[in-house]
C-alpha cells in the first residue's frame, strides 16, 4: 500500500478525535441522566481500529457493528447529529428512536446495523457479501466483532461459510482482551492465537497493533483490496484496549485502576498518532489543535441538536413492523 | 421475617440451595466476581468459589447445553441468561434437547436444571428491542418445561427453591422492573410449590388474571376501581406452566367477570390462552365478554413514549376492567 496522503492523515486524526469526543459526550449525557436509556458502551481507547478500518472502505462497502458501535458508524461516515439523536431516542435519529445506541443502522452509509446480541451482526455481513458476490459487484463487507464474540457458535459458522464460499468479507476483530468483566483468554481458547484460527478456517490473516491507526489502515486496506479482487475472506486481528468500563459508569471491580491508568498513559491511540504527525513535520501543533477543535464543535452541535429535537410521535408506534 | 428485595430474595434462595445441596452449581456470563449483569450472584463467588459459580464464555447455546448435560449426569445446574432475550441463542438446547430429554428417551433420564433469566421492560431505562422482551410466550408452548415468573420477593425465593429441587427443566423468569421491590421474607426455610397461583387481592366484582410486573399494575388499578365500586380480585399466576386453572376458575365463578393481562405480545400469547381456558371452563358463569390486555404485536421500541404505546399500561387495565364490568 502506498503511504496515506496528508489529507488522509488529517482525516484519520480528525475521525479519532470525533469518536473520542462523541463517546465522552454520550457518557456525560448518560451520567447526567439526559440519556437515561439503557447502556452506552464507550469505544474510547479503540478509536484507531474503527478509524483505520472505516477509512480503508469505500462509501458503498458494508459494515456490521456491535453494542460498542458508535465509532464504527462515525468512521464509516455517519452524521453525528443523527447518531446522537438516535442515542437520545429522538425522531431525527437514524432509526427514528426505535433502535438506540446498540441497534443503530445507517444503510445509506453502508451500515447494516449494530447488533446488541453478541456476534449477531457477523453472519449478516457474510450474507451481504454473498449478495454482492452474486450480484457481481465488488463491494466488500466488514463485520466488526469483539474477542468475546468468538464464544458464539454463529461467529465460527460465519468464518466457515465465508471461507468455503470465498466471500468478500474482512472480519475485523477488536481484541481488547475483555468482555464485560471476563478476560477473554479465560473464556476463548484461541483468543491470543487468531493466526492459527484463521489458518484453520482458510482466512487470510492480518495481525496489527490496534492502537496504531496507520498499521490498522494499512492492514485493513490490504485485506479489503484482496477481498475486493476475489481473493477471499480475511481476519483482521487488532490488539486494542478498552479505556472505560463496559458501559458508562460501570464500576470495573475486575481490573485494577493502575492497569487502566498505565494503558491510558502508554497506549493512547490519539496521543501516539499525534506524536507521529508532529514528528513527520507535515502538521503543526496548531493544525492538530484545529482538527480537535472542529471535532469538539461537531459533537457539541450534535448533542445540542439531539437534545432539542422532538420525540417520535407516539401514535406512530406500529410503523415499520411490516413492509 | 426480614426485609429483602426481589433480587436479594433470589440470591438468598440460590445461596441456601447451594449450601443445602452440593450438586447445585451456577453457570453464566460474568456471574463470578462481577456478580452478574444485575448483581444477582454478588457474594456467591466469594462463598462458593469458581468451581460452583462458573463464568462462562458468551455462548448461550453451550450454557444451556452444558447445563443439560450436567443435569442428566447427576448435578443440579442453575444457568443464568444475562437477558431473557439472549436465550434465543440457547433456544434449541432448551426447547429441543432439555424439554424432551426425559420424554424422547422413554424416561431413562431426568433433567433437573433451572435457567434463570431477566425479562420485561424497564420503561425509562429500557435498552430496546433485544433487552426488554417478555419471553414467557416462547417457553410456555413447550411440553416438558415448567415456567415460573414471580412478582414478589417471597414468591421469588420460594419458587426458586422449588425450581431447583424440581426434577424437570424450569425456566425461571425474573422481571427486571421488580428487582428492587422490597417486602417481607421468612427467615426459615420455605418453598412455594410450582403450579399454584396466588390471589394477591380479594375482590368480588371482577377477576384479573395476570403475572409479573402486571400484577402490580393490576393492584394499582384495583385501588382506583375500588373508588368506583368495582372490587378487583387479582390472581398472580406465578407458575405460567403448569397452569393452576382451579384458582382461576374458582375466582371467575365467584366474580362472573374476567380480564386477562399479560406483558407479552398479543398473538399466540398467554393472555389469549388464559382467556380461552376461562371461556371453556367458566362460560356458564360469565356475565360479560372477557377483557384482553396484552402488548401490541410490535417489537419493544427504544423510545420511551413509543414503548408505553406498545406495552400494557395501568390505564389499559382500568379501561378493560371498566368495559367488562359495564362501567365504561
Ligand atoms: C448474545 C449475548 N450475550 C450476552 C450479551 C451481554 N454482553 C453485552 S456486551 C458483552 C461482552 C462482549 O464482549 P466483546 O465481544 O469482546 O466486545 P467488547 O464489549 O469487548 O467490545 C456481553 C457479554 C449480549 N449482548 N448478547
Amino acid at each position: 500500500m502506498s503511504d496515506p496522503s496528508t489529507e488522509m492523515l488529517a482525516r484519520m486524526y480528525y475521525t479519532m478525535g470525533l469518536i473520542r469526543d462523541f463517546e465522552n459526550k454520550a457518557a456525560e449525557l448518560f451520567t447526567r441522566g439526559i440519556l437515561a436509556k439503557g447502556g452506552v458502551h464507550s469505544s474510547v481507547g479503540q478509536e484507531a481500529v474503527a478509524t483505520g478500518v472505516g477509512l480503508s472502505l469505500r462509501g458503498d462497502d458494508w459494515i456490521s457493528s456491535t453494542h460498542r458501535g458508535h465509532g464504527h458508524h462515525l468512521a464509516k461516515g455517519a452524521d453525528p447529529r443523527r447518531l446522537m439523536a438516535e442515542l437520545l431516542a429522538k425522531d431525527a435519529g437514524y432509526c427514528r428512536g426505535r433502535g438506540g445506541s446498540m441497534h443503530v443502522a445507517a444503510f445509506e452509509i453502508g451500515s447494516l446495523g449494530a447488533y446488541a446480541m453478541v456476534g449477531e451482526g457477523v453472519p449478516i455481513a457474510v450474507g451481504a457479501a454473498l449478495a454482492e458476490k452474486m450480484k457481481g459487484t465488488d463491494r466488500v463487507a466488514v463485520p466488526f466483532l469483539g474477542d468475546g464474540a468468538l464464544g458464539q457458535g454463529v461467529v465460527h459458522e460465519s468464518f466457515n461459510l465465508a471461507s468455503v464460499w470465498r466471500l468478500p468479507v474482512v472480519f475485523a476483530v477488536e481484541r481488547n482482551g475483555i468482555a464485560v468483566s471476563t478476560r477473554c483468554d479465560q473464556m476463548v481458547a484461541p483468543s491470543t492465537r487468531l493466526a492459527e484460527l484463521a489458518q484453520a478456517y482458510g482466512l487470510r490473516y492480518y495481525g496489527v497493533d490496534g492502537q496504531d491507526v496507520l498499521a490498522v489502515h494499512d492492514a485493513a486496506g490490504r485485506a479489503v483490496a484482496a477481498a475486493r479482487s476475489g481473493q477471499g475472506p480475511a481476519l483482521l486481528d487488532c490488539r486494542t484496549y478498552r479505556f472505560e468500563g463496559h458501559y458508562a459508569s460501570e464500576p470495573q471491580v475486575y481490573r485494577r485502576r493502575e492497569e487502566i491508568d498505565e494503558m491510558r498513559r502508554t497506549q493512547d491511540p490519539i496521543a501516539h498518532f499525534e506524536a507521529y504527525l508532529l514528528d513527520s513535520g507535515l502538521f503543526s501543533t496548531a493544525d492538530l489543535e484545529a482538527l480537535r477543535r472542529r471535532s469538539a464543535e461537531v459533537v457539541e452541535d450534535a448533542a445540542e441538536f439531539a437534545q432539542t429535537s422532538p420525540e417520535p410521535d407516539p401514535s406512530t408506534y406500529a410503523e415499520y413492523v411490516y413492509a | 421475617m426480614h426485609k429483602a428485595t426481589y433480587k436479594e430474595a433470589i440470591r438468598e434462595g440460590l445461596a441456601e440451595e447451594m449450601r443445602r445441596d452440593s450438586s447445585v452449581f451456577l453457570l453464566g456470563e460474568d456471574i463470578g466476581l462481577h456478580g452478574g449483569a444485575f448483581g444477582l450472584t454478588k457474594g456467591l463467588f466469594a462463598e462458593f468459589g469458581p468451581e460452583r459459580v462458573r463464568d462462562t464464555p458468551i455462548s448461550e447455546s453451550i450454557i444451556a447445553g452444558a447445563a443439560l448435560g450436567s443435569a442428566v449426569a447427576g448435578l443440579r445446574p442453575v444457568a443464568e441468561m444475562m437477558f431473557g432475550d439472549f436465550s434465543a441463542i440457547a433456544y434449541d438446547q432448551i426447547v429441543n434437547a432439555a424439554a424432551k430429554a426425559r420424554f424422547q428417551f422413554g424416561g431413562q433420564c431426568k433433567a433437573p436444571m433451572v435457567v434463570r433469566m431477566p425479562v420485561g421492560a424497564l420503561s425509562w431505562k429500557s435498552a430496546g428491542v433485544v433487552h426488554c422482551q417478555s419471553v414467557d410466550n416462547w417457553y410456555v408452548q413447550v411440553p416438558g418445561l415448567k415456567v415460573v415468573l414471580p412478582s414478589t420477593p417471597y414468591d421469588a425465593k420460594g419458587l426458586l427453591k422449588s425450581a431447583i429441587r424440581d426434577d424437570n427443566p424450569v425456566i425461571f423468569l425474573e422481571h427486571k422492573a421488580l428487582y428492587e421491590y422490597q417486602d417481607e421474607v421468612p427467615d426459615e426455610d420455605y418453598v412455594v410449590p410450582l403450579g399454584v397461583a396466588d390471589v394477591k387481592r380479594r375482590g368480588s366484582t371482577c377477576t384479573a388474571v395476570t403475572s409479573g410486573k402486571m400484577v402490580h399494575f393490576a393492584l394499582k388499578a384495583a385501588l382506583e376501581l375500588a373508588k368506583e365500586g368495582i372490587e378487583l380480585e387479582v390472581i398472580d399466576i406465578r407458575t405460567l406452566k403448569p397452569l393452576d386453572e382451579e384458582t382461576i376458575f374458582a375466582s371467575v365463578r365467584k366474580t362472573h367477570h374476567a380480564v386477562v393481562i399479560h406483558e407479552g405480545h398479543r398473538t399466540g400469547g398467554l393472555a389469549a390462552d388464559w382467556g380461552m381456558r376461562i371461556y371453556t371452563g367458566c362460560l356458564d358463569w360469565l356475565d360479560a365478554r372477557i377483557g384482553w390486555v396484552a402488548a401490541h404485536d410490535v417489537p419493544i421500541p427504544y423510545n420511551d413514549g413509543l414503548e408505553k404505546k406498545v406495552l400494557p399500561q395501568p390505564a389499559d387495565i382500568l379501561a378493560a376492567v371498566r368495559e367488562t364490568c359495564g362501567a365504561a
